[in-house]
């Protein structure tokens, strides 16, 4: 078994274009979340989101490339830029001919079935751009990435729902680690803030209308996101050898399924996933300082998150520190738990824990610290990722200081 | 039909009972309806009513729509039906 580790980091989020604008706005405890602009926005009941501003296609991408790119794309070829940028990777020979690129989205080109379908219904049109398939296909971004590094290996899109980049890069590290790709590009992206993706939404009855307080007693809901989150995975002799810069290990990962409920989440099935990463990286339950939590800001799963933590950890789960970056950021869908894996850098690389901000009045049920408010100086040596999507499929990765 | 005769037929066909098991005093938890199940009750109500209800499923006891029966739940259609007309 190689070990593997992340030599390059990109995002695309409501807090910032880069990771290092990312990063600094969590240190700061900034929401990124405020009123939705988009069209439409008057018939939704839900009208906030953690929506990318000042991203223009114009300018970044010319006008062939726009019209095969939904934003969900466009995204991730930004994050994927500038994390093989950090790398300082360029993919030739055997190098390129192994590694590839595995991305999740829950809905891929929400955006460009969103406006096709209103223009052949509300607008009557029987014609569309001939590229809307290959627009809105779920694994457009993963090919394009593929298409502009040269990646040749095994590449593929993977679709969980909120769990989508958990599995994904699940799937790229377990390839980096039996020796199959000496590097893997991989993470995910989400573009769902359209009408028809937040209209959808709203139907569960899940959202809030004001702003996502996880773990907080008078939490209402969760509120959407965009954007995306890229890394590359590293083979570590391979990084090594090039003497690239090396920002934290990962350590190991494991996937389970609630097989109960479609939508609500298990105790169970979230406990087993943290265990079970715990001992694929063979880590003790102490030695994990930091969780990067699903945490939601539902009632359903804040509750079914501590109380798994709780049973997973022990007297430990009084002593780590979790919070849920998606009080700042929104709730990326499938693209979420690639941004949250920036918090888990930080904590292991910066000694910053990323706060929960939003928290207003301690839960009874969701006792732990939550890093309330304020980012947290501490040294952590081990952070766990999680991710419980609807369907019940769970996916969490365990990563190591380097 | 009178609402409580339309909210007795929703409910029902949610929990797949007959009308006749249903009434005004039934609560949606011993007619076996789940969450899930009750957010379908609400979709059903609003689409059978023309109404908007306030209802957020991570609070379900704090809205102003009351769900404790199908007494209180028919009260709150009147009352959402009202404030549209008036």
């Amino acid at each position: 078994m190689k070990r593997v580790v992340i030599t390059g980091a990109g995002t695309i989020n409501a807090l910032g274009h880069s990771v290092a604008d990312t990063m600094e706005a969590m240190r700061e405890a900034r929401c990124g979340i405020g009123p939705l602009k988009l069209r439409d926005v008057e018939r939704l009941s839900i009208q906030i989101g953690g929506q990318v501003r000042g991203f223009e296609a114009e300018g970044r991408y010319n006008r062939q490339q726009i019209s095969l790119y939904d934003r969900f794309t466009q995204f991730t070829l930004a994050a994927a830029k500038e994390a093989i940028d950090q790398a300082g990777i360029t993919f030739s020979g055997e190098d390129a001919a192994k590694s590839g690129v595995v991305l999740g989205t829950a809905g891929g080109g929400v955006s460009t079935w969103d406006d096709n379908y209103r223009s052949v219904y509300e607008g009557g049109k029987n014609r569309v751009h001939p590229f809307v398939v290959p627009k809105l296909m779920n694994n457009a971004a993963a090919s394009h990435v593929s298409m502009e590094h040269n990646l040749k290996g095994p590449s593929f899109t993977v679709s969980t729902a909120c769990a989508s980049s958990n599995h994904a890069m699940a799937q790229a590290f377990q390839m980096v680690r039996t020796g199959m790709a000496p590097v893997m590009v991989t993470g995910g992206s989400e573009s769902m803030l359209c009408f028809g993706g937040v209209k959808a939404w709203e139907g569960l009855r899940v959202m809030s209308k004001d702003a996502c307080r996880p773990f907080s007693a008078n939490r209402n809901g969760m509120v959407q996101g965009e954007g995306a989150g890229v890394f590359v995975f590293e083979e570590y002799e391979h990084a090594r050898a090039r003497s690239a810069e090396v920002l934290c290990e990962v350590a190991g990962f494991a996937m389970s399924s609630d097989a109960s409920d479609i939508v609500m989440p298990s105790k169970n099935g979230a406990a087993r996933a943290m265990a079970g990463a715990l001992q694929d990286a063979r880590i003790n339950a102490e030695d994990v300082g930091y969780i990067n939590a699903h945490g939601t800001g539902t009632a359903a799963n804040d509750k079914t998150e501590c109380a798994a933590v709780a049973d997973v950890f022990g007297p430990h789960a009084d002593r780590l520190m979790i919070s849920s970056t998606k009080s700042m950021h929104g709730h990326l869908i499938g693209g979420t738990g690639a941004v949250e894996l920036l918090a888990c850098i930080m904590a292991l690389r910066d000694g910053v824990i990323a706060p929960t901000i939003g928290y207003q009045e301690p839960d009874p049920e969701c006792a732990l610290d939550v890093v309330p408010n304020e980012a947290r100086d501490a040294s952590v040596d081990v952070v766990l990722s999680n991710a419980f999507a609807f369907g019940g499929m769970n996916a969490v990765i365990a990563l190591r200081r380097i | 039909m009178s609402i409580l005769d339309k909210v007795i037929g929703i409910i029902a066909e949610q929990a797949l009972l007959e009308t006749s098991d249903v009434t005004e005093n039934s609560t949606l938890e011993e007619l076996g309806i789940d969450s899930l199940g009750l957010i379908e009750c609400i979709f059903a109500i609003e689409e059978a009513f023309d109404i908007t209800v306030p209802f957020n499923a991570n609070e379900p006891t704090k809205g102003d729509f009351d769900i404790s029966n199908v007494k209180a739940i028919t009260g709150g259609i009147e009352r959402l039906i009202a404030e549209k007309t008036g």
